[in-house]
C-alpha cells in the first residue's frame, strides 16, 4: 500500500531534521579545520569557507608530532585488540561450555567490575601500575585498557558461544578432533561475528581514551592521539585549526574498520547447520 | 566391523541423578540394535557414553573386545549421526564429509574416492559444493549419513536421526538406513523414541525405562511376549488394553466381575493380576460358540481404510479393539468380544508388572 504523500513528506522532514542534528557537529569541525588562521567562531554559515585552506593539515604532518602519536595509538590499540580477543575468546568458551566450581561466582565477579565507572577505578589502577613500574610505558596502558575492556568482551563471547550448538563440537570430536582442535577448527570460525564485535570494542576502548592515558603517559613522544590533540587546546592560545583537523583524522581508522568489518557484523553464519 | 559390549554401565550426575543403571548389552558384529524408550529413559545417555561424549560413572564399554572407557571419542573408531544433523556450517558438503578423514590424515586421493562413493550411494553428488544452509532437511540428513559412511567406522551410532524430518521423508530415510545397513553389514546402535522405527529397523530392540533395560529381544518377540507391563504398554500402536483383576482357579476375573477362563492356567499364581490384550487380539463373538468376555457399546469408531479401530469403555477405562473394516461398525453398536488364546498376556499387579504367563 502506498502511503499518503503528506505523511511521506512529514516522515522525511523529521528524518532530515534529525540527520542534520547528528551531522552538524562533525561538519562544523570540518569547517573549522579548513579555516585559515585560528578561527573557532565565525559568522559565516558556509561549511567550506570561501578562503579555505589545508594549512592545518599540512602543519599537523610537518610541524607537529602527529604521526608519532598516530603510531603510538595504533600500537596500543592494536595490542589491546589482540590481547582482548585472544583472552575473551578463550575465557568466554570456558564459561560457555565447561562446568566448574566457582563458574557462576566468577562470572558475577566479572560483571561486578562493570558496575563502577572507569574513573572510579582510576586511582587504584594507577597505584597498581605505579607499583609495577609501568608508568609512562605502553605496557601500562595495555594493562589498563585490556582490564577495562575484557569483562564486556568475555560476556559477549560467552553469549555468542552459547548460540553455537554443542553437537557441532561433539561431531568434530567424533571426527577425530581433540577438544582444542574442535574449538579451533569448528567453533572459532563460527564465532567470527562475535570475535569482530569483541575486536571492535577492544579497539575503540583504547583508541579514543583520554583520562587514563593522561595519568599513565608523561613523555610527549609516548602520547596517544587523544592526549596529543588535547595539547592543542592550551589555556591561553588554543590551536583550533590543528585541533579540528586532527580530530577528523582520528576518526578515519575507526570508519575504515567499521566499513571493512561490517559484513561480519551481520550474524547468521550458523544458519542451516543444525535443526533444533 | 565389530562387537560392542556394555558391561553394567552406569551414569550418575554430580547432582545425584542416576540416568543409567547397570545396563548390560552385548551387540554382535553387524547387528542393528535399537535402544527405545520414552524421553528421559537414559537411551541417549547410553549412546553418548558409547560415543565417549559422556563420561562413564561405572562399568565398562568394550568395542571389539577393547575397553574404551578412557578413550577420546575420536579414538574409538565410531561415527555418529545426530538428531540435528550437526553439519559444519562453514564447510561445503564435500568438506563436511572429508573432515573426519582429514583429521585422520587419510591420503587425499583416498578421501576423494570415499567421498565420491558415499555421495553416489546417497545420491548427493550434485550437492557436494553446497553449504549446509543451502540444503533441505532431508538432504542435510543424507549428508550427515554420508559423513558417517566415509569414515568406514567399526560402529555406527544414530541419535534419533529421523526426528526432525516430516512423516513422508521419515519413512523414506528409514528405508534408506535399512538398505545402508544391509549393504555395509555394519554394527549399529540406534536410539529412537519411535516404536515403529524400532520395530522396522532393529535386529534386536532394547526397551529402556528410568535408566534400566526392561527387555532385549527381536522386534516380534518384544511385541508378542513383552517381559513386563511397561514394555507391553510402550510397544504397539494403539497400545495394549489392560484390565486389572484376579486369577482364581484358572479363571481371570476383572474388577467388575467379567470372567475369562485361562487356557493354560498351570503355574499361574492365584491372586491379583493384570490382563493385557492387544486391539487386534480381541475377536467378535457372534452368539452360541462361547461366552463373551466383554459386552460393550462402541464409543468412537475410526475407519482407517484397511482396518477399523473402535473405542469402548469398561469400568471407566478407555479401550480399543481392531475390527474388520468390512464389518462397517458404527458408534453405539453393541459388540460381544472374546480374546484369542495366544493374545492373552498376564502381568503381576505390583509395581514390577512382570509377565506371569
Amino acid at each position: 500500500m502506498k502511503e499518503p504523500r503528506l505523511i511521506s513528506l512529514a516522515r522525511h522532514a523529521v528524518l532530515i531534521v534529525f540527520s542534520a542534528i547528528a551531522v552538524y557537529p562533525a561538519l562544523n569541525v570540518l569547517s573549522i579545520s579548513l579555516r585559515p588562521g585560528n578561527r573557532l567562531r565565525s559568522t559565516d554559515l558556509a561549511i567550506i569557507p570561501a578562503d579555505w585552506t589545508l594549512a592545518s593539515y599540512v602543519e599537523l604532518f610537518t610541524e607537529q608530532p602527529f604521526l608519532t602519536w598516530l603510531g603510538n595509538s595504533l600500537l596500543v590499540s592494536g595490542l589491546v585488540t589482540l590481547t582482548g580477543v585472544a583472552l575473551a575468546s578463550i575465557a568466554g568458551y570456558a564459561f560457555s561450555r565447561y562446568s566448574f566450581t566457582g563458574r557462576r561466582a566468577m562470572m558475577l565477579a566479572i560483571l561486578t567490575t562493570q558496575m563502577f565507572p572507569a574513573t572510579m577505578l582510576l586511582l587504584p589502577l594507577y597505584i597498581l601500575i605505579a607499583r609495577l613500574g609501568l608508568v609512562n610505558t605502553y605496557l601500562g596502558l595495555l594493562v589498563f585498557y585490556t582490564s577495562t575492556a575484557l569483562p564486556f568482551c568475555v560476556w559477549q563471547m560467552k553469549g555468542f558461544y552459547d548460540t553455537i550448538p554443542a553437537s557441532l563440537e561433539e561431531a568434530a570430536r567424533i571426527d577425530g578432533c581433540s577438544r582444542a582442535a574442535a574449538f579451533w577448527r569448528v567453533i572459532l570460525p563460527l564465532a567470527a561475528p562475535g570475535l569482530v564485535i569483541t575486536a571492535l570494542f577492544s579497539f575503540m576502548t583504547a583508541w579514543s581514551e583520554y583520562i587514563v592515558a593522561a595519568q599513565v603517559m608523561q613523555d610527549e613522544a609516548m602520547f596517544t592521539l587523544p592526549l596529543g590533540i588535547k595539547g592543542f587546546q592550551a589555556s591561553l592560545s588554543s590551536q583550533w585549526g590543528l585541533y579540528a583537523a586532527a580530530s577528523l583524522l582520528v576518526s578515519v581508522p575507526v570508519v575504515i574498520l567499521f566499513l571493512s568489518l561490517s559484513r561480519y557484523l551481520v550474524s547468521g553464519l550458523t544458519l542451516g547447520s543444525v535443526k533444533e | 566391523m565389530a562387537t560392542v559390549e556394555l558391561r553394567r554401565i552406569e551414569k550418575k550426575y554430580p547432582n545425584g541423578y542416576q540416568a543409567v543403571r547397570e545396563v548390560s548389552i552385548e551387540i554382535a558384529d553387524g547387528e542393528f540394535l535399537v535402544l527405545v524408550g520414552p524421553s528421559g529413559c537414559g537411551k541417549s545417555t547410553t549412546l553418548r557414553m558409547v560415543a565417549g561424549l559422556e563420561a562413564i560413572s561405572g562399568g565398562e564399554i568394550a568395542i571389539d573386545g577393547r575397553v574404551v572407557n578412557d578413550l577420546e571419542p575420536g579414538d574409538r573408531d565410531i561415527a555418529m549421526v545426530f538428531q540435528n544433523y550437526a553439519l559444519y556450517p562453514h564447510m561445503t558438503v564435500a568438506d563436511n564429509m572429508a573432515f573426519g578423514l582429514k583429521m585422520r590424515k587419510v591420503p587425499r586421493a583416498e578421501i576423494e574416492r570415499r567421498v565420491e562413493e558415499a555421495a553416489e550411494i546417497l545420491a548427493i553428488g550434485p550437492l557436494l559444493t553446497r553449504r549446509p544452509r543451502e540444503l533441505s532437511g532431508g538432504q542435510r540428513q543424507r549428508v550427515a549419513l554420508g559423513r558417517a559412511i566415509v569414515r568406514e567406522p567399526k560402529v555406527f551410532l544414530f541419535d534419533e536421526p529421523l526426528s526432525n524430518l516430516d512423516a513422508k521423508l521419515r519413512v523414506q530415510t528409514r528405508a534408506e538406513i535399512a538398505r545402508l545397513h544391509r549393504r555395509l553389514a555394519s554394527t549399529v546402535i540406534y536410539v529412537t523414541h519411535d516404536q515403529v522405527e524400532a520395530m522396522t529397523l532393529g535386529d534386536r530392540i532394547a526397551v529402556m525405562n528410568q535408566g534400566v533395560v526392561q527387555q532385549i529381544a527381536p522386534p516380534l518377540e518384544i511385541y508378542r511376549r513383552p517381559a513386563n507391563r511397561f514394555v507391553a504398554a510402550f510397544v504397539g500402536s494403539p497400545a495394549m488394553n489392560f484390565f486389572p483383576g484376579q486369577i482364581a482357579d484358572g479363571v481371570f476375573e476383572t474388577a467388575c466381575g467379567r470372567k475369562l477362563p485361562l487356557r493354560e492356567p498351570a503355574g499361574l499364581p492365584d491372586g491379583p493380576a493384570v490382563l493385557g490384550v492387544r486391539p487386534e487380539d480381541f475377536r467378535v463373538v457372534t452368539g452360541g460358540e462361547e461366552a463373551a468376555f466383554l459386552e460393550v457399546a462402541l464409543d468412537v469408531v475410526e475407519h482407517m481404510g484397511p482396518e477399523t479401530m473402535a473405542h469402548f469403555r469398561v469400568d471407566g477405562q478407555d479401550h480399543v479393539v481392531r475390527l474388520d473394516a468390512a464389518a462397517a461398525a458404527q458408534p453405539g453398536d453393541a459388540v460381544s468380544l472374546g480374546v484369542q488364546p495366544e493374545g492373552l498376556h498376564l502381568f503381576a499387579a505390583d509395581d514390577t508388572g512382570q509377565r506371569l504367563n
